[in-house]
């Protein structure tokens, strides 16, 4: 067991605040990694230094694998937290820092390459039991297109090193298949250098939901469930936990199945098991297991009362888990809306440029991870999340309120941004109902798209 | 140690029960702004951060890449007499411009190429999307303006398209 005194961040944005703020409580210094792009953030400016890594592009700094591990290294940290995205679920990347005497705050190495490539992680949940969708890889064209037959369409296009929804794509002929195989291969490999992709079976009605779990490399322990099916072209935009409307024993055992995986490959850290839930029959398949911190993990700590990120610290220390499954309790009810630099009213085109306000909720039950202050620039070489807005309650319904009442005060300006698609989603009876399906939103979005060009 | 949401929300609780509609304070470090929301709604928080970054060098310096040049609007690459004669293609977002599908994959296009409207000629990636670049026109490439893997501006130019008829193409 160590006592971590330096701590590296591998990221930017709204996560290296984050992760920031757990150490800046901890009492950990923090060493931040920054590309040029980033010399002047927020995050730059709260942590207690930091170190140039490259170039904006994140090919030159934030992937950089041997300019982070030598950075992190040189300022004298004992360990490096990469955030989500970019090296987070990279092996290469893990056995780096190992390589270079750094603890990586995440799993090990070979889990990572168990879970990262998506054929490995069926063939673990396959032994530790969890269903899966049917489905299997292609190299070329001409293999989709044979798999494709069998599975048998609509299907989906998913980048075999993937997460997030980066190279995600739906099918619904052989006709598309081409092009829709072009151009995943082209966002696998800018989004995760490796152009493999596979292929799934489309299931039409399902609710996205995953489970947290925590491992020290010898037990696990979930933290229950979060639905994420509010989702456009498999971006998550609101997710909330626990997954509302699931009967008690569905609910246990997609809780179990995500902590029998977790068992099975004796996971150390923090990890999210996304499972597809098949509304019509109840049914639930595995879909993948995201080895890092998820973007949505305020909602399980606002239910949870535990901060996730001191959690990887402690494993990352090499300590036990503190409790037995039997000793975590879940209360209440939490949701949060990913406000993105994005313009829904012109089909979520990017929208970089300067913030110019950036007014947000605060009080009781409301928190908000964010990046962005008057003056901060968006620039088109990162993601386009501003903000995450982030509400609690004693249930759904008073969560729902109090959410409303906080999309309300949001005035952020400089930037288009999703904030009036927040309010206007949470205003519909099918969402305020719960246990929508990933269909929903794309429906929703079509038929307002359609009202709006009838008004005009 | 900065502050953090929970001084905020102590902040907040002692204007609020002093029945202050705004507050704001300045540090060295920081900026806060409080305010109470018209028509009910809830307050809002606007905050700086007014400390300057603590770059450490280090000996060796580990980032040796250097930084991308930006690609600027209505490149005049071309004379005026020759431009005027073509059509150019331009980005509507700024990004990542790239002329293949994927890393050695052939070019969507290369100078000669016919095009029709919806031809796809290029990439460009903003915020880790790729958005398809189309001719907009009938014609023939004439010209790249841009190299491929350069960072181009919103409304750059990429490429001139000479003009044909529909038949042509």
């Amino acid at each position: 067991m160590m006592k971590l005194r330096r701590l590296f961040i591998a990221n930017r944005g709204e996560i290296a605040l984050r992760v920031l703020r757990t150490c800046e409580r901890l009492g950990i210094e923090t060493v931040l990694g920054v590309s040029d792009a980033d010399r002047h953030s927020v995050a730059a400016r709260r942590a207690d230094h930091v170190v140039r890594i490259g170039a904006a592009a994140p090919a030159a700094s934030y992937l950089n694998i041997d300019a982070i591990a030598a950075a992190a290294r040189a300022a004298g940290a004992q360990a490096v937290h990469p955030g989500y995205g970019f090296l987070a679920e990279k092996a290469a990347f893990a056995a780096a820092c190992e390589a270079a005497g750094l603890v990586f705050i995440g799993p090990t190495p070979a889990q990572l390459e168990a879970v990262g490539d998506k054929l490995s992680a069926r063939a673990h949940a396959l032994a530790a039991a969890v269903p899966v969708v049917p489905g299997g890889s292609a190299a070329s064209v001409q293999e989709a297109a044979a798999l494709a037959t069998k599975i048998g369409y609509p299907l989906l296009i998913k980048a075999v090193a993937g997460g997030g929804g980066r190279g995600m794509q739906r099918v619904d002929s052989r006709a598309d298949l081409e092009r829709a195989i072009d151009r995943s291969m082209a966002e696998a490999q800018a989004a995760f250098g490796d152009a493999r992709i596979y292929l799934e079976h489309f299931v039409a009605a399902g609710r996205h939901i995953e489970v947290q779990v925590l491992g020290d490399g010898e037990r696990s322990v979930h933290l229950g469930t979060r639905d994420c099916s509010i989702q456009r072209r498999f971006q998550k935009l609101i997710e909330e936990a626990p997954a509302a409307l699931l009967s008690t024993q569905l609910r246990a055992d997609i809780e179990s199945a995500a902590l029998r995986l977790a068992d099975q490959l004796r996971y150390r850290g923090l990890g999210t098991v996304e499972m597809l839930v098949d509304s019509a029959s109840d049914r639930f398949y595995f879909l993948e297991m995201n080895a890092r911190i998820q973007v949505e993990h305020p909602v399980t700590e606002a239910i949870s009362g535990l901060d996730l990120v001191e959690e990887q610290i402690r494993v990352a220390e090499g300590r036990p888990l503190r409790w037995r499954q039997s000793d975590l309790h879940l209360e209440g009810h939490a949701i949060e809306c990913r406000i993105n630099a994005e313009d829904p009213t012109r089909d979520f085109r990017p929208s970089p440029g300067t913030v110019e306000r950036a007014r947000l909720p605060v009080g009781a039950g409301i928190r908000v991870d964010t990046h962005i202050e008057p003056g901060t620039e968006i620039t088109p070489f990162y993601d386009s999340l501003l903000a995450k807005l982030i509400v609690s309650g004693t249930d759904r319904a008073a969560t729902l309120d109090r959410l409303r009442g906080a999309l309300a005060a949001c005035d952020i300006r400089g930037v288009e941004n999703t904030v009036s698609l927040h309010r206007a989603i949470l205003a519909t009876p099918e969402f305020a109902a719960g246990g929508v399906t990933t269909a929903f939103l794309p429906e929703w979005l079509e038929r307002r798209h359609g009202a709006a060009a009838v008004l005009r | 140690m900065d502050w953090d949401d929970a001084d905020v929300r102590a902040v907040l609780q002692l204007v609020d029960a002093a029945g202050f509609d705004e507050f704001e304070i300045e540090t060295d470090r920081f900026s806060l702004s409080l305010r109470r929301g018209e028509d009910g709604t809830g307050w809002t928080r606007e905050s700086r951060t007014l400390t300057a970054a603590r770059e450490l060098r280090l000996a060796g310096d580990v980032a040796t890449t250097p930084s991308a040049e930006v690609a600027q609007p209505a490149g005049e690459s071309m004379p005026a007499a020759v431009t005027s004669q073509l059509r150019a293609v331009t980005t509507p977002l700024p990004g990542t411009f790239y002329r293949s599908p994927k890393p050695g994959a052939p070019p969507f296009v290369e100078v000669g190429t016919r095009v029709t409207p919806d031809t796809v000629v290029a990439i460009v990636e903003t915020m880790k999307l790729m958005n398809s670049v189309y001719a907009g026109a009938y014609g023939r490439i004439a010209a790249f303006a841009v190299a491929d893997g350069t960072l181009v501006a919103q409304n750059s130019v990429l490429m001139q398209i000479e003009p044909g008829a529909a038949g042509d193409a």
